[in-house]
């Protein structure tokens, strides 16, 4: 491999991309051309580095300095300056949220320095397009490894000794799900990735697969050993095109090198992989309903048991894990369980990805060791909240989980400190969420949600969440009624035990979680009519600051239902009876005079 | 039938289905893959060319509209040149992407779901597109724009209006 003096790593993230990163790494070619520096600097496009709400950044090896926001014309004086004359561009570096401080190099800012990366190992450092990139950071060493050293139950034996766990959302001990496939009788097996990342507010497996591909391949050709299979299938979303991309060139380029196909490096073991491409349906990321969408059928879910791992696709033992899980399979392998236990927790350990999202200044992925606390994750890693306003809380979990408050802040955070908080871990989406953000509203959009994605099948969920759901729009629009919040309460735990799937049991969680940690905000909707946070609309209210008013009547000819009167020259009143709360007068008004409250 | 449906789509885009089909043929669970192609090559899905697939693959029709109907990205109706899909994950909702919903049915004059008179735009919403780190966000076609506020649609949209042959 060929030897530079410095490296340019351009971000090419779907975050990125969308702010043009493609433009910024056109130019970095073209002048490093024109400054003749082709044999000396490389220009590498990589997966998501993670800070995406700073995009594009790039990341200039040896040292290690990180620049923000680079549009096309910051590349010739990063050239001529960082490159050629090693003087750092100022105006380009990271500032700290809470002093303004310039930060220059990556590794001592706060929000990649507190990461711990094992799935994220490679995402952001090297080019998921080029398998060498891969192999160069022990890429399918661990595949090698099994297959001339292991026999299929010692690997099955390392993956229950490293007690990962899915972390796809249940937290189901990964090596008991690969020994029970293992163990279920049948000649033909299957391992399937699971990769509908459905939950809003989590993209970790986006990037993981447009980021570093390889990383699954190796960990399903290493489950496809374990577990006796010869066939795989990704299932991956139709609203991730360039993942789906990136896997497919990734599928190829293993195949040319023979890490997939017939004979995989030259031992008896063949293994192949396919991809699936959804279409546009929550609930199959629920494992039983994605095997029907990969049989062509509706993504229905079907009872459990028979579990997948002896009854999945085409009614073959079936192993089903989430892209996080499987990219912690390499490093797993390669660096032994004894390792991985020692980070995290005792019940969970390893690390956990999450996606920063919603009120927080830092934006993005971040992965940290299990048993962080939420402070930590929100206010160091994150930056705080922006705006200077107050935490209110953080969502995890999606539309399963729930919200946590701030006297969680200081909670490790694992599976089961998830679950005894009302929420749970989900895939890792984290929205942060502050004063101006209404939980009633948020309880009403998650079960909006749910009631949208429900297929329909089982009457629990079909029927139950549309029930929620009419009650929560009722409390928002000041109709609701307290014994609303016992109704709420009782239809909850009937769905809970009762729909058919992990997407209806756990849709009433939002709501529960919210009605136990936000119950005043319920009741102020309820018995004061007022939304606390300004948002539900019905319950604000237009008013006239007889101070301000200049009495020119703008307002009440503009209204249109006549419901402003009042005489020239004086302050003018609304009459909030026949007021429809359209707006119009507050957008008129020429002196700034009418206020919602 | 085959009358009425090459009046509407040429040989060609048949032809190009049926070499899909073809590939796809006693294969397992080949058909939603090839529902993914077809809407490719004709923009929709309409009774036809369900039938050519239910025809093609040996399934019941019943069974080819079952699956249309189920999962949201395949459309039985026609869509406008570009599908704008506004992200109403949570990260962008609770950062007012209801409000950029507003803003766009305001200048393209229709309801989410509908397309506009000029057939240039479909305006949809979506679950998270993934890019939470910059909600509010939306999608058009492939393209995906970040950090927006009700005021920057126009100029938005402006890049793909007009750009019709």
């Amino acid at each position: 491999m060929k030897l530079y003096r410095a490296h340019v790593l351009v971000c090419g993230g779907a975050g990125c991309i969308s702010t043009g990163c493609k433009a910024v790494l056109d130019r970095f070619t073209n002048e490093i051309k024109a400054h003749n520096l082709e044999e000396e600097v490389h220009v590498v496009e990589t997966g998501c580095i993670g800070t995406c709400d700073l995009g594009p950044v790039i990341l200039i090896y040896p040292e290690g300095v990180f620049y923000k926001e680079v549009s096309p014309d910051d590349v010739q004086e990063i050239v001529e300056e960082h490159l050629i004359k090693g003087r750092i561009v100022n105006r380009l570096l990271y500032e700290q949220p809470a002093s303004g401080g310039q930060i220059p190099y990556y590794d001592e800012i706060d929000f990649f320095r507190k990461q711990k990366r094992i799935a994220l190992r490679n995402v952001g450092i090297i080019n998921p397009e080029v398998i060498e990139e891969y192999i160069a950071r022990d890429g399918y060493f661990a595949l090698g490894k099994v297959l001339t050293k292991y026999t299929p139950e010692q690997v099955i034996q390392e993956i229950k000794d490293s007690g990962l766990r899915g972390r796809g959302g249940a937290g189901f001990p990964t090596g008991m799900k690969w020994e029970f496939t293992r163990k279920a009788p049948g000649d033909k097996k299957y391992v399937v990735c699971n990769a509908d990342e459905g939950d809003p507010g989590a993209f970790m497996d986006r990037s993981i697969l447009e980021g570093d591909p390889h990383s699954v391949i190796e960990a399903m050709a290493i489950a496809g050993y374990a577990v006796g299979a010869n066939q795989g299938f990704v299932y991956v979303r139709a609203e991730y095109p360039l993942a789906v991309q990136r896997l497919e060139n990734a599928i190829e380029k293993a195949r040319a090198f023979g890490m997939l196909g017939k004979n995989i490096l030259g031992t008896d073991f063949s293994f192949d992989l396919e991809i699936r491409v959804g279409a546009g349906a929550f609930v199959c990321g629920e494992e039983t309903a994605l095997l029907a969408s990969i049989e062509g059928k509706r993504g229905e879910p079907r009872p459990k048991p028979p579990f997948p791992a002896s009854q999945g696709l085409w009614g073959k033992p079936t192993l089903i894990n989430n892209v996080e899980t499987f990219a912690n399979i390499p490093a797993i392998i390669n660096n032994g369980a004894e390792w991985f236990r020692q980070i995290g927790t005792e019940k969970s350990p390893g690390t956990k990805v999450f996606a920063l999202a919603g009120k927080v200044n830092n934006t993005g992925l971040v992965e940290v060791p299990m048993g962080t606390t939420l402070r930590e994750i929100i206010f160091e890693l994150g930056g705080g909240i922006p705006n200077h306003k107050r935490f209110k809380a953080a969502q995890t979990g999606g539309p399963s989980g729930g919200c946590l408050t701030e006297k969680h802040l200081d909670e490790p955070i694992d599976y089961e400190s998830l679950l005894a908080a009302g929420s749970m871990m989900g895939s890792g989406g984290l929205i942060v969420m502050d004063e101006d953000n209404c939980m009633v509203d948020v309880a009403r959009f998650f079960l909006e949600f749910t009631q949208d994605e429900s297929c329909g099948k089982c009457t629990p969920c079909r029927i139950g969440t549309k029930r929620m759901l009419e009650i929560l729009i009722r409390i928002t629009q000041g109709k609701g009624e307290e014994k609303d919040l016992e109704l709420l309460e009782e239809l909850a735990q009937t769905i809970k035990v009762s729909a058919l799937c992990g997407l209806g049991q756990s849709a009433p969680n939002p709501v529960l979680s919210t009605i136990q940690n936000f119950r005043d905000e319920y009741l102020a909707h309820i018995r004061d009519k007022k939304c606390p946070a300004k948002v539900c609309r019905a319950l604000l209210q237009y008013s006239i600051n007889s101070e301000l008013c200049r009495g020119c009547g703008i307002c009440a000819r503009e209204c249109p239902e006549k419901a402003i009167s009042g005489e020239p020259k004086k302050p003018y009143h609304i009459n909030q009876e026949a007021c429809i709360k359209c707006g119009v007068c507050l957008e008129k008004c020429p002196f700034d005079a009418i206020s919602l409250t | 039938m085959t009358e009425t449906c090459c009046q509407r789509f040429s040989e060609k885009q048949y032809q190009e289905l049926d070499e899909v089909i073809a590939q796809y043929q006693g294969k397992p669970g080949g058909l939603i893959p090839v529902l993914h192609r077809a809407q490719l090559i004709f923009g929709y899905l309409p009774k036809e060319v369900q039938i050519r697939v239910a025809e093609g693959l040996n399934v019941p029709l019943s069974e080819v509209y079952g699956v249309i109907t189920f999962y949201s990205f395949f459309s039985q109706q026609p869509r406008g040149r570009y599908t704008i899909g506004v992200c109403l994950g949570t990260a962008c909702y609770v950062k007012g992407a209801a409000e950029i919903v507003e803003a766009l049915e305001e200048e393209l004059e229709v309801k989410v779901g509908e397309t506009t008179a000029n057939g240039d735009f479909t305006l949809m919403v979506t679950r998270c597109v993934g890019a939470c780190g910059l909600a509010p966000v939306l999608t058009i076609g492939e393209d995906v724009y970040g950090r927006l506020t009700a005021d920057k649609i126009p100029e938005v949209l402006k890049r793909y209006q007009g750009t019709a042959e």
